[in-house]
């Protein structure tokens, strides 16, 4: 039994009152599903989770949508010099990666705290990077389709990119990861209603003051400079510089993005309670 | 049988800052068992139970579950033990029973079938809620149904009623064909036909070859299902064995009155029959164990009679599981 070629021992049969030996629907028959199958498993499942509620869908997709069309086709915002379609693509993408990255996630992850899904996970043969993992790879999904929804709408309404696609992946990436630290930072640390009501506001006032349809050069120039090194400002920013402007990596943008991301992943990490 | 337990614990304590949930509390679960650890609310139970189940980590002392340490082998554990958590917890809002349960199902190597599971426990996929129904007549009247059509509908957990979220919390605990299950307080807001349903699911756990562990506030629970009960309090075991071995194993008489405090019991002692013993289990309180006859009862109220007692609520019967857990709480609060 204890060599260490052998495998590991059978589990020991467990002592039954003598009775008649029917198969039984509960006969013990334990172990886990490969991780690349949980791991698909927890992705889909939460994939599906979130593209069939409203709520969700309306951060994610409908109001990016309507934004973009709204304002492309009347002249709101003075959009400081761009086409309107180019100044407010790259804008409403940055809204695309909040809404899911932090927004929706801040507040799919603090339900699941409530109702214990995370402490069931924990007692499930998932293992913790697994669920994680799961739950970037949704995020990721998530926007690949917000991009091919707003990208194509944008290019029907005449948007031209520009840039390098790698530069904006980068940046979509780095977003991500800023976003995902800072709504996982909140929907660990606090109530589910406290994290829903704060998510939405967040979203709400980087939506008007974070760049994303309202110029930050139109804002005096020390609250310009604070809204730049918020996540969104500098995201949509970046996004700008690179998609209507067809400047290379914006290295300021990456930092600040960066930054966030250390600090909110740093701070979930230390501070996110499970249950 | 030499088969080694399935949990063992032993001096285990767990302290949560100045609070002390766990008390140096060992006990000792058998293969293929249902062991109930019977107690009060904030007896220590769901904190000992979630010290086996890996969630929480021991301040001292030691636990094996399956000869392994859940705190450290929580990764080897976790596939081989279904656990159920209290009040019906753990699932996603917005997921329907089925799915949810499909989901946890797709995690394990070899699982139950999640409809046959659902049926065996009453859980109707099929069944929706009013509200429900209507959207789907709705949506059939409107001439499109949806792909999958009923199979799809049902109401997501998060509007399920408590006895139907304990239903389906318990499934999610059997779900992956453990070997060992811990079910926390499994009946806890259910009617008594589904606590008698939940009750025979845990008898055939057992024929399975299935180590059942519960927590239960519920004397009867305990006495009905249990291998062995564990009655604990203040973070302490106060009391264990059989059901049987717990209420005397031999079905000893009890005549209970209630009279002044401080009685002379040495006195009453000595009226009755040599077999005879007298407690004065609370003040005020007294309990004469013996096999009671007409006779016996006589020599009681004569007792009293002489000594002018006027006894109350005088009870004959037999000492119920109910009699010895209240005595044993009882006598650990008097104690502090």
């Amino acid at each position: 039994m204890n060599g260490s070629a052998t495998p590991p021992p059978e589990p020991p049969r467990p002592a039954v009152p003598p009775r008649p030996a029917v198969p039984s629907l509960f006969a013990p028959a334990p172990g886990a599903a490969p991780v690349g199958r949980m791991l698909l498993a927890q992705a889909l499942f939460e994939t599906r989770l979130l593209l069939r509620n409203g709520e969700q869908l309306l951060l994610t997709a409908a109001i990016p949508v309507v934004l973009l069309w709204l304002l492309t086709a009347a002249p709101v915002f003075d959009t400081g010099g761009y086409e309107r379609v180019d100044f407010l693509v790259p804008g409403i993408l940055a809204l695309c990666v909040m809404s899911t990255a932090f927004t929706s996630l801040a507040i799919a992850t603090g339900y699941e705290r409530r109702y214990g899904a995370l402490k069931r996970l924990a007692a499930s043969p998932l293992p913790r990077w697994t669920l994680l993992l799961a739950k970037a790879l949704t995020v990721l999904v998530v926007e690949a389709l917000q991009v091919v929804l707003v990208g194509g709408l944008g290019l029907a309404l005449g948007w031209r990119p520009s840039g390098s696609p790698l530069a904006v992946i980068l940046l979509l990436v780095t977003g991500t990861l800023a976003f995902a630290g800072l709504g996982l930072l909140m929907a660990g640390t606090l109530r589910a209603e406290a994290t829903l009501a704060a998510a939405n506001l967040v979203y709400l006032l980087l939506l008007v003051l974070g760049g994303v349809v309202i110029p930050l050069s139109g804002f005096p120039s020390g609250v310009r400079t604070v809204l730049e090194l918020t996540p969104t400002g500098a995201l949509a920013d970046g996004l700008r510089s690179v998609l209507a402007d067809g400047a290379g990596l914006p290295w300021g943008s990456v930092a600040v993005l960066a930054a966030w991301a250390v600090a909110g992943l740093a701070a979930a990490a230390r501070w996110f309670r499970w249950e | 049988m030499s088969a080694a337990p399935a949990v063992e614990i032993s001096s285990l304590v767990k302290r949560y800052g100045s609070l002390t949930a766990v008390d140096g509390l060992s006990l000792e679960v058998a293969a293929g068992t249902i062991t109930a650890v019977l107690g009060p609310n904030g007896a220590g139970k769901t904190t000992t139970i979630e010290i086996c189940e890996g969630f929480r980590r021991p301040s001292a002392g030691a636990v094996r579950v399956l000869g392994l340490d859940p705190w450290h082998d929580g990764a080897r554990l976790r596939p081989r033990v279904g656990v159920m958590l209290q009040e019906g917890a753990g699932f996603y809002p917005g997921a329907r029973p089925v799915e949810m349960l499909t989901h946890l199902a797709r995690l394990h190597a070899a699982p139950l079938d999640v409809e046959m599971l659902m049926a065996r426990l009453g859980l109707d996929r099929n069944r929706a809620s009013s509200d429900d129904r209507e959207r789907g007549d709705r949506r059939e009247r409107g001439g499109h149904l949806e792909h999958g059509g009923h199979r799809e509908r049902g109401a997501p957990l998060r509007r399920l009623s408590g006895g139907e979220l304990q239903r389906v919390a318990l499934a999610a605990a059997l779900i992956g064909r453990p070997e060992l299950v811990f079910l926390d307080e499994p009946t806890a807001g259910l009617d008594p036909q589904g606590r008698r349903s939940t009750w025979e699911l845990l008898d055939e756990l057992r024929s399975a070859g299935v180590t059942v562990v519960l927590t239960t506030h519920l004397i009867d629970e305990a006495e009905r299902l249990a291998d062995h009960v564990v009655v604990i309090d203040a973070g302490r075991v106060l009391a264990e064995g059989t059901p049987q071995e717990l209420t005397g194993g031999v079905p000893d008489d009890v005549i209970r009155f209630g009279g002044p405090p401080r009685l002379d019991v040495a006195s009453l002692r000595a009226a009755l029959p040599d077999h005879a013993s007298v407690r004065e289990v609370t003040p005020g309180s007294y309990e004469v164990t013996a096999p009671v006859d007409p006779r016996l009862l006589a020599t009681l109220t004569s007792w009293c009679a002489a000594n002018d007692i006027l006894a109350e609520g005088l009870q004959v019967g037999h000492r119920t599981l109910e009699d010895v857990y209240l005595e044993l709480i009882g006598a650990g609060r008097g104690g502090r």
